[in-house]
C-alpha cells in the first residue's frame, strides 16, 4: 500500500538532489537554476500528497501558486542570464565581481 | 503500486541526470522527463488539475525557455565543469545528511498525533470542480496577486532584455506635442510663372 510517507520520501530525495545540484554546479548558472526547479517539484510533490492525504484542496491550491512563482523566477532569472551575458560574455559565476562581493 | 515505483523511480533517475549530464542541452531534455514523471505521481495522487498544469507550465513554457537560453549563448561549458569533481564528496556528504534529516522528519509523524488520519468523508466531487472551486471563492486575491506577479515577470523580462537599436525609429511624443502649426506650416503667394521654392 502506497502511503503518504512513500510520496514524501520521493520528494525528500528530489529535493536533496537539487540542493546536491547547486553544491555540484557552482560555477554554471542554467544548473543551478534548473536544480532550483528541481527543489520546486519536490515542494510541489509534498503539498499535493498532503492535500490528498487531508481530503483538502487548499494544498493544491497553493502548488499553484508554487508553480506560478517558479515560473515567474526562471523567467526573470534567465532574462537576468541573458543580459549577463551579453555584457561579460560568460556565464560563470566567478565572473560576476562586478560589485566586489 | 507498480506505477507509483515506476514514475518515483523515472522521476529520480531523471533529477540525477540533470545534475550529471555533460551537456546542458541532455540536462534541459532530462528535466522534461522529470516533470512528466512527476505529473504522472501527482495523477495518481489524483489531482489531474495540477498534473496537467505542471505539463502545460513547466514542460512547455519553462523546460523550453531553459532549451532556448541554453542554445541561444555559447557558452563554454567545459570550464563551467572544473571543480565539480573537487566539490563531489564534499557535497554528497552533505546531501546524504540532509536525505537522512528530512527523511526521518517525514516518517516521524507515525510517533505521534501530528497528522491525524484521512477524515475526507465528504461527498467526492471531480478534482477540477474542487480547485475550481477554491480558487475563485476562498483563494480570489491570492489568485489575483498571482495573475499579477505573472505580469510583473513578464514586463521585468522584456523590460531587461529589450535592447534599442540606434537606428529604429519609434514615436517621440513630446516633440510631437511641442510642434507648433507656425513651425510646420508655411503659407506661400508664389507669383505667376514662377516656381515654387522650399
Amino acid at each position: 500500500m502506497i502511503g503518504l510517507s512513500h510520496y514524501l520520501t520521493v520528494a525528500a530525495i528530489l529535493f536533496t538532489i537539487g540542493v546536491l545540484g547547486i553544491f555540484l554546479n557552482r560555477r554554471n548558472i542554467i544548473l543551478m537554476l534548473m536544480a532550483i526547479e528541481l527543489i520546486l517539484l519536490a515542494v510541489n510533490i509534498n503539498l499535493v500528497a498532503f492535500s490528498a492525504y487531508l481530503g483538502d484542496v487548499t494544498g493544491q491550491v497553493f502548488a499553484m501558486f508554487v508553480l506560478t512563482v517558479a515560473a515567474a523566477e526562471a523567467a526573470i532569472g534567465l532574462a537576468i542570464l541573458v543580459i549577463f551575458f551579453r555584457r561579460r560574455g560568460s556565464i560563470a559565476v566567478d565572473d560576476a565581481d562586478r560589485m566586489r562581493g | 503500486m507498480i506505477a507509483f515505483y515506476l514514475f518515483a523511480t523515472l522521476t529520480i533517475a531523471s533529477a540525477i541526470l540533470v545534475i550529471f549530464a555533460r551537456n546542458p542541452v541532455h540536462s534541459v531534455l532530462w528535466l522534461i522527463v522529470a516533470f512528466f514523471n512527476a505529473a504522472g505521481l501527482m495523477l495518481l495522487l489524483g489531482a489531474e488539475f495540477i498534473a496537467m498544469l505542471l505539463v502545460i507550465v513547466y514542460v512547455g513554457a519553462v523546460a523550453v525557455l531553459f532549451l532556448f537560453v541554453v542554445m541561444m549563448l555559447n557558452i563554454d561549458f567545459a570550464r563551467l565543469r572544473s571543480g565539480f569533481t573537487k566539490n563531489l564528496p564534499f557535497g554528497l556528504m552533505i546531501a546524504l545528511v540532509l536525505l537522512a534529516e528530512i527523511v526521518i522528519a517525514a516518517n516521524a509523524r507515525q510517533a505521534g498525533p501530528l497528522i491525524n488520519a484521512p477524515t475526507s468523508t465528504a461527498p467526492v466531487r471531480p478534482n477540477i470542480v474542487a480547485v475550481g472551486e477554491a480558487l475563485y471563492g476562498r483563494f480570489l486575491f491570492p489568485f489575483e496577486l498571482a495573475g499579477l506577479i505573472l505580469l510583473v515577470a513578464m514586463i521585468g523580462a522584456i523590460v531587461l532584455t529589450h535592447r534599442s537599436r540606434g537606428d529604429s525609429r519609434g514615436q517621440n511624443i513630446p516633440r510631437q506635442i511641442a510642434r507648433r502649426p507656425e513651425d510646420a506650416v508655411k503659407n506661400m503667394q508664389p507669383g505667376v510663372g514662377e516656381g515654387m521654392k522650399l
